[in-house]
């Protein structure tokens, strides 16, 4: 097996000059040989596969983006018009999603995660983080299933409240016109089974992710720090935004670009919950939701062949951008205040 | 400023364990005193208590009193957050905030307690605190880079200027030299001296020439036995207790001779 290994290092050893035998390389390290062999083909058959994919989306998607669209209206993608008309309203259902997901998620997520490492009693603390633990492994099936038969039934009352009481404020609005008297009225989502209820169960899902992590790096402040901050006089709320807060921003930044990355993916649970249609909106609790990619494309791909199999793959290709895209900011963002950081 | 501090009868505990028995002392004001003994005998906890800094460990406690111009401390309705405001502490490693710049460092405690400040008044308040800790010369051009960016001995300049920054009456220091060079441990020491002027400054240190050369008195703290609480074998001024000790436990410890 060594054999195989082309080592420069070994012919060295030939030289005129006798050597000191205790200092002469050992040429029989199979196992740093075996390891560096095995952690090398890893990386590189990584690379492959990606490389793979990446070639798999886009060759494949190519005849879906270059195409023009028949005017026979019998697709989705003839309906919108076009292939951009027709993604673009996805990929702005998918971003919508997971921003309210993210809305709702990362402050709640933030809030457990500073409750379990610097308020609760450590006892409270550990069975409550193994619950948390529990909860990121519960599957999306499941979380769908629940959004669906208890989550949106229960909201649905509330629901109604909202769009009677603050359909003012422009996201709770569901009326429509009826009639040509001017009359309004509500277009509810049935069941309560609406764009609200998707993300709520989207936050649901990333809470646990988020919670998890940035509770370690809460964890992690150096305690020098925190009490510097204590013996300035802080209260604990003031020690958490003076020391553990400022410790954990890249943290949280990563943290949340996970569970935005799971958001933007998810399937099973939007698939199940909302009824989604290829339409621009930022109404929350009408009949007519916006769609995310990814459920769009486990709605239809059954049934899809031909162009069709191309615009859905096309449209995985969309996703797999804008999830590229969030990844390089969040990066960019971390990099840029490294040097506030205390990594050096 | 600069307040008197008596310790009466104080025994302090982590969690079970006894780590410090029966200390009586009286810290006076504009003085620096030191504290010196061998390691673990109870120095920094002691120090800690002063403040109310040792209660944020998990289980610890004190029994006893401790007296700030003759209010106790421990006292019913003392709310610790407004005792360390007034008694400033520096760490023996330099905890400069690492996300803050040099000036946000030191405004740090002043943006805790009163948020109302005008922007030159800030700006007034950083430079003579940055002026008390000797760091001024070196730092002024460079405000808004960030603290951790100095070397060991300027980061604990800075964290002095952060303690006097909200102006307290006392300043605690534990090992504030250790991890320093002795040209930076030479300048931190002319600022201790100039400190006194002002407040009432605590000092932890192992370093008897230290003690000697910044301290007006000095106490002695020892272990009975290996296991035992710590305790105060002998308080006096400086001078007496490096020349001439009651005890024989000082005298061996001054001498470099451990019991
Ligand atoms: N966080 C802690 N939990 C439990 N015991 C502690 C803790 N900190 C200190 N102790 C114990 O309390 C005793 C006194 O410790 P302390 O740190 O006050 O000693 P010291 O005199 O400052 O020593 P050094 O000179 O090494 O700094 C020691 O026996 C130590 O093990
Ligand atoms: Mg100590």
């Amino acid at each position: 097996m060594s054999a195989q290994a082309p080592s420069s290092d070994k012919e060295r050893t030939t030289s005129s000059e006798p050597l000191d035998s205790s200092l002469v390389r050992d040429s029989k390290r199979y196992g740093d040989t075996l390891f560096s062999g095995i952690s090398t083909g890893s990386a590189l058959m990584i690379f492959v596969i990606l490389a793979a994919v990446a070639t798999f989306l886009t060759t494949q998607a190519i005849p879906a983006v270059t195409r023009e669209p028949g005017p026979t209206g019998l697709t989705a993608v003839e309906t919108a018009g076009g292939f951009w008309q027709w993604v673009l309203p996805l990929a702005f259902g998918t971003v919508w999603a997971s921003v309210l997901a993210m809305l709702m998620a990362v402050p709640l997520a933030i809030g457990i995660a500073l409750f379990l490492s610097h308020y609760a009693p450590k006892r409270v603390a550990k069975t409550f983080g193994y619950i948390v633990d529990l909860l990121a492994a519960v599957p999306s099936v499941v979380f769908g299933l629940w959004g669906v038969t208890v989550l949106a039934p229960a909201l649905d009352p509330f629901y109604r409240w909202l769009n009677d009481n603050l359909s003012w404020i422009y996201f709770f609005n569901a009326w429509v016109p009826y009639g040509d008297g001017g009359d309004l009225r509500p277009n509810l989502a049935a069941g309560g089974q609406n764009m609200l209820t998707a993300a709520m169960v989207l936050a649901l899902m990333v809470i646990p992710i988020i919670t998890a992590l940035t509770r370690e790096v809460f964890l992690q402040t150096p305690r020098l720090h925190e009490e510097a901050s204590l013996a300035l006089g802080a209260t604990r709320w003031e020690m958490i935004r003076q020391a553990v807060l400022p410790f954990g921003t890249s943290g949280i930044i990563s943290s949340s670009m996970l569970g935005l990355g799971r958001a933007l993916g998810e399937t099973m649970a939007v698939a199940m919950i909302l009824p989604g249609k290829v339409l621009i909106s930022f109404k929350l609790l009408t009949f007519d939701n916006p769609n995310t990619i990814a459920a769009y494309i486990a709605q239809n791909f059954p049934e899809a062949e031909g162009d069709g199999n191309h615009q859905l793959i096309a449209a995985g290709l969309v996703l797999f951008v804008i999830t590229l895209v969030v990844n390089m900011v969040a990066r960019a963002i971390i990099h840029s205040r490294r040097e506030f950081s205390g990594a050096n | 400023m600069a307040k008197r501090i008596e310790i009466k009868d104080l025994d302090i505990f982590y969690g079970k364990f006894q780590a410090v028995k029966g200390v009586d002392m009286t810290i006076e004001p504009r003085a620096v005193t030191a504290f010196i003994g061998s390691s673990g005998c109870g120095k920094s906890t002691v120090l800690r208590s002063l403040n109310r800094m040792h209660e944020v460990i998990d289980g610890a406690y004190v029994d006893g009193e401790v007296l700030l111009d003759g209010t106790n401390l421990y006292g019913p309705n003392v709310d610790p957050v407004r005792v360390r405001r007034q008694i400033g502490m520096v760490f023996q490693r330099p905890n400069p905030f690492p996300t803050m710049s040099i000036k946000e460092n030191v405004l740090a405690g002043v943006r805790l307690n009163n948020a109302r400040m005008s922007g030159s008044e800030m700006d007034e308040l950083a430079e003579k605190s940055l002026r008390g800790a000797n760091l001024w010369e070196e730092v002024k051009d460079r405000l808004d880079r960030p603290g951790s960016g100095l070397s060991g001995g300027q980061q604990q300049r800075l964290c002095i200027a952060r303690a006097i920054a909200i102006s307290p009456d006392v300043i605690l220091m534990d090992e504030p030299c250790s991890a320093l060079d002795p040209i930076s441990t030479l300048a931190i020491e002319d600022l201790i001296k100039d400190l006194k002027e002002d407040y009432t400054v605590v000092i932890v240190t192992h370093n008897m020439q230290q003690a000697a050369r910044v301290s007006d008195s000095t106490a002695f703290f020892n272990l009975k036995a290996q296991g035992q609480p710590g305790e105060l074998i002998e308080y006096g001024s400086t001078e007496k207790i490096f020349h001439n000790p009651d005890q024989k436990a000082t005298e061996d410890y001054i001498t470099g001779r451990f019991g």
